[in-house]
């Protein structure tokens, strides 16, 4: 008997599906639910009904006061004019406070406002998580999901909350701003010696760049047997099929290793969440344990050397009273 | 039908992405230990274009210093006073080329009194033929035996074509749209969001603050530096590394930046450049406050400062490093009493 495979491109309309029915003390979903077909290229061609609840609400709500206070400051940044602002977006920010506010509360036109921003995110971020724990177990799920969320949302509080109050300073915190985000990023790496000696920046390199080889090979795999009824994952979790078995085999006889069926994914998200758990301690640890990365490098026999090929070179302000 | 319909856009979104780049081939000079990419990108067709730029203006017939000074035969000569009136007015000739070639004489002389001191120009020529003397005399350290010229900075325009001014809005204060000086598209600092004036706290004057911010032991041992300061140096060294055309690894080991051990020999000289840079700014630029008419001052009304733009103008070495200098040995100062 021929498998019938679920991949395929042809998109069934029908009515809506509104989904299971909703737990006591629900707020209603919103829409009744339509069809789009270039969604259906991307995923389900079904939108909605969406479910906010008091979470979702309170989430987007903050989401869109933090939006506001970053667009406006930028928008106010390059005086008011829309054409300005739309050509040097990528360069605009709202800036964290100077150092010398230190952890205090500066005025709203020094710092202030970033304050304000970096509140009501990270409400929204918090906000959001919890909607995802609430929905996964409205709907009977394991919270997988949102716990992944919480490992980037540590990430991110390392970043801006955390290691800013373990140095003292909001000024140490990443600006709201796509080019300034990222000179920060550099400028923070030089500050300490170079980001890259940090282990646990290579940590969460190796986790990073092993996350989309195992997305790559499993999403491979699983299309590779799809004519075979691999595309029914868990089905084939519970009860091994010839799907499972051969792409066991295909890895077992190119490396002679196999994740299983269920473990592929075990292993998906533990790579995903440790790449920003990791980084997040990397980011901790900087500045507060270790002053210079490449001289804890050296220390520690990491860092290679090589022939000096040119001329040696010495400060020049040595023994220069400046 | 309708994904075939978004493809041009696509395509051209994609291209218009690209306008900014430029086109390969590229050049790429190794300048480390081979593996490390310590090396200096250069497009060879925009260097041409500075080269071009570079050529430098045929010297002057030298005429012997004999004859009555200059001193001697012309009124109010406090500089080069001692030259010969031959050698006197070669330079002044030269000057007249290098600087006002449009202008001509008049731009600095009033008239027919050459020894008037009434147009301002005149007594910022002045200033700038004793700086000029002192950094081919006092600067070895970064000139060499170059030296510079007039024509170094000039090129045949009163005002050299790079200049900073104090930016009054520096720290971006205002009641909403704080940017902390930078969130902008920098021309000082390769058009990056870093801080736009990384020169008045480094290179304005004598005093200065630190440019360096790495801490030199593996744990902390009370270096303070912010992140903030941080971007300001970096902003500095983006100059640098756009007015010379180079790339980070021409000075540094870009994987340590702070360890001198480590770095070429060229950082020496850049560091004894911004040294050189703050000596001008202090002792010949700023002194001429007073004597700059107002439109020729800045937004916070000081005067024209240099960078290593003023000179580099895009090239390792100014003019290619050709020197003009040894055809006008004149324009060398005493060198420091040691």
């Amino acid at each position: 008997m021929a498998y019938e495979s679920l991949f395929n491109r042809v998109q069934v309309r029908t009515e809506p599906d509104p989904g299971v029915a909703l737990p006591a003390g629900s707020l209603p979903r919103l829409g009744r639910g339509s069809f789009s077909y270039l969604y259906g290229i991307l995923g389900d061609a079904q939108i909605g009904p969406i479910y906010l609840g008091t979470f979702g609400i309170a989430s987007l709500f903050c989401g869109f006061v933090a939006i506001e206070i970053i667009g406006l400051n930028m928008w106010a940044s390059v005086g008011w004019d829309p054409i300005q602002f739309v050509r040097q977006l990528p360069w605009l920010a709202l800036e964290p406070p100077a150092p010398e506010y230190g952890l205090s509360l500066p005025p709203l036109a020094e710092g202030g406002w970033w304050l304000m921003a970096g509140f009501f995110l990270t409400a929204s971020i918090l906000l959001w998580w919890a909607r995802m724990y609430e929905r996964a177990r409205a709907l009977g799920m394991g919270t997988h999901v949102a716990w992944a969320f919480a490992s980037a949302i540590w990430l991110y509080l390392v970043l801006g909350f955390i290691r800013p109050i373990l140095m003292g300073s909001w000024a140490e915190a990443v600006p709201f701003g796509i080019f300034p985000h990222l000179d920060w990023t550099a400028a923070f790496s030089i500050r300490y010696g170079n980001l890259f000696y940090n282990p646990f920046h290579m940590l969460s390199i190796a986790f990073l760049y092993g996350s989309t080889l195992l997305f790559a090979m499993h999403g491979a795999t699983i299309l590779a047997v799809g004519r075979l009824g691999g595309d029914r994952e868990l089905e084939q979790i519970v009860s091994r099929g010839t799907a499972a078995e051969r792409s066991s085999l295909f890895w077992r006889w190119t490396m002679g290793f196999n994740a299983t069926m269920e473990s592929i994914h075990r292993w998906a998200w533990w790579f995903a969440v440790l790449t920003t758990l990791t980084g997040g301690i990397g980011i901790l640890l900087t500045g507060t344990v270790v002053d210079n990365w490449y001289l804890w490098a050296v220390k520690h026999g990491v860092a290679p050397s090589y022939p000096q090929v040119l001329p040696p070179v010495a400060d020049p302000a040595m023994g220069v009273t400046p | 039908m309708k994904l075939r319909s978004c493809i041009p856009i696509l395509v051209l979104a994609l291209t218009a992405s690209l306008t900014a780049c430029e086109r390969p081939p590229v050049e790429v000079d190794q300048l480390n230990y081979r593996g490390l990419g310590l090396e200096t990108v250069k497009n060879p067709r925009r260097l041409e274009d500075k080269l071009e730029a570079s050529q430098i203006p045929a010297a002057l017939p030298p005429v012997p210093a004999v004859g009555p000074k200059a001193s001697e035969i012309y009124q109010n000569v406090q500089v080069l006073g001692d030259l010969s009136a031959g050698e006197f007015n070669r330079i002044m000739i030269a000057m007249t080329q290098w600087v006002s070639p449009a202008q001509g004489c008049t731009y600095c002389h009033a008239g027919e009194n050459l020894a008037s001191d009434d147009l301002y120009t005149k007594v910022v020529a002045r200033r700038m033929l004793q700086m000029t003397r002192a950094i081919n005399g006092e600067w070895t350290s970064h000139v060499a035996g170059t030296g510079v010229t007039c024509y170094t900075c000039h090129r045949g325009q009163a005002v050299p074509a790079h200049y900073w001014f104090e930016d009054p809005d520096a720290d971006g204060v205002r009641m909403v749209g704080y940017t902390a000086g930078q969130n902008a598209p920098a021309p000082q600092a390769g058009l990056a969001s870093l801080p736009s004036d990384p020169f008045t706290r480094f290179i304005a004057a004598r005093a200065h603050d630190s440019i360096r911010v790495q801490g030199t032991t593996a744990l902390p041992t009370g270096n303070g530096t912010s992140i903030k300061d941080t971007e300001h140096t970096y902003a500095l060294m983006m100059h640098l590394s756009t007015s010379l055309g180079v790339n980070c690894g021409y000075c540094h080991n870009s994987r340590s930046f702070g360890p001198w051990e480590a770095s070429s020999p060229q950082r020496v000289t850049a560091w004894h450049g911004l040294g050189m840079v703050r000596d001008v700014n202090e002792e010949y630029m700023t002194s001429l406050t007073d004597v700059f008419p107002a439109h020729r001052k800045g937004p916070a009304g000081d005067v024209f400062k240099v960078n290593c733009a003023t000179c580099h103008q895009g090239l390792p070495k100014p003019l290619n490093g050709v020197s003009m200098v040894k055809d006008y040995p004149n324009l060398v100062g005493a060198a420091p009493a040691r």
